[in-house]
């Protein structure tokens, strides 16, 4: 039970940051190319995504046995936990610059104000591979992590898929609201988090496919969360007080 | 030619980011913990296991 609310709370948090990121991308389209280009991209997206998502699914968990997909699912959600963990740990302590939706979204409007004005209720296909490209590939992100957590646990595809929807709908209701992007997302403690679960998830996951017995069972995912939270912030310690040059989001 | 380039690139960006360390660190965990557990260690792969991950999210901080 308690390791189905973490996963449903892991996928929302994952889910909900991708969603931000590729709402950020259609508001601008549909500032700047209108809201038909904008959602026409939207629904593409989503229908793409949705097609490669049944496709990928069900090989994933039919051609490969338990064990197999336990250590390739393990070293999937390493290597982006890790990924998201590194990329938080250094926008904390100052080494790498914080991820701003607002000053994206400017960005965005901007490199598409320079593309000609489309006629009035006319679908522009600039606009509207820009939005496509949005959706499609920050929901990539997010079928990864449902895929992969789905699958890990026998194919209970349930709760992952539920955390997932419940983040998009939460912030395509707010997008829908407001028409702004959500700046005020706490982006980078979400992904801080979430990376932490996902390094611990993977780590338990492909050391019982490479045939660990871990001696706590499932209470070690949380003692390994809970160690990776206290690496990370000795690092953020750590890298704060270490002068170094700063990176771009 | 150009769609297989970019197809390539895609998933090269999608895997490794920018940080080759984590790449090859998180395949490289699994693979040493593997070796621990088959050649009869799987005590030691318990501790090894966080201790690598560890060891590599470190590394790529201080990665150049």
């Amino acid at each position: 039970m308690n390791a189905t609310l973490i996963l449903v709370g892991a996928t929302f948090l994952a889910s909900l940051v991708e969603a931000v990121e590729a709402l950020t991308i259609v508001l601008a389209v549909g500032l700047t190319h209108g809201w038909r280009t904008a959602l026409l991209g939207v629904v593409a997206g989503s229908i793409a995504l949705a097609v490669l998502v049944a496709l990928l699914g069900p090989a994933l968990s039919s051609v490969i046995r338990l064990d197999q997909l336990q250590v390739l699912i393990g070293a999937l959600l390493l290597i982006f936990g890790l990924q998201w963990m590194r990329k938080a740990i250094q926008r904390a302590a100052g080494s790498r610059a914080m991820h701003d939706e607002a000053a994206i979204f400017e960005r965005e409007v901007a490199e598409l104000g320079r593309v000609p004005d489309p006629v009035k209720n006319d679908i522009d296909w600039n606009g509207f591979v820009v939005s496509f490209k949005g959706v499609f590939l920050e929901g990539l992100e997010v079928a990864f992590i449902v895929l992969t957590f789905g699958a890990s646990r026998d194919n209970t595809f349930g709760p992952a898929v539920l955390g997932a929807v419940l983040a998009f709908v939460l912030v395509a209701v707010i997008g829908a609201v407001v028409h702004r992007p959500l700046a005020r997302v706490p982006e980078n403690s979400i992904k801080f988090v979430v990376g932490v679960l996902l390094v611990a998830f993977g780590t338990f996951w492909g050391g019982e496919g490479i045939g660990v017995e871990w001696s706590l069972g499932d209470l070690m995912i949380p003692i390994l969360g809970a160690l990776y939270f206290l690496v990370a912030l000795a690092m953020v310690a750590l890298l704060a007080r270490t002068p170094r040059t700063r990176v771009a989001s | 030619m150009k769609y297989v380039v970019g197809f390539g690139a895609f998933w090269w960006d999608f895997i490794v980011g920018d940080s080759i360390v984590l790449a090859i660190g998180g395949l490289g965990v699994l693979a040493l913990g593997a070796l621990l557990v088959h050649g009869g260690y799987p005590g030691v792969a318990e501790v090894a296991l966080p201790g690598i991950v560890i060891a590599t999210l470190v590394g790529s901080l201080y990665q150049r």
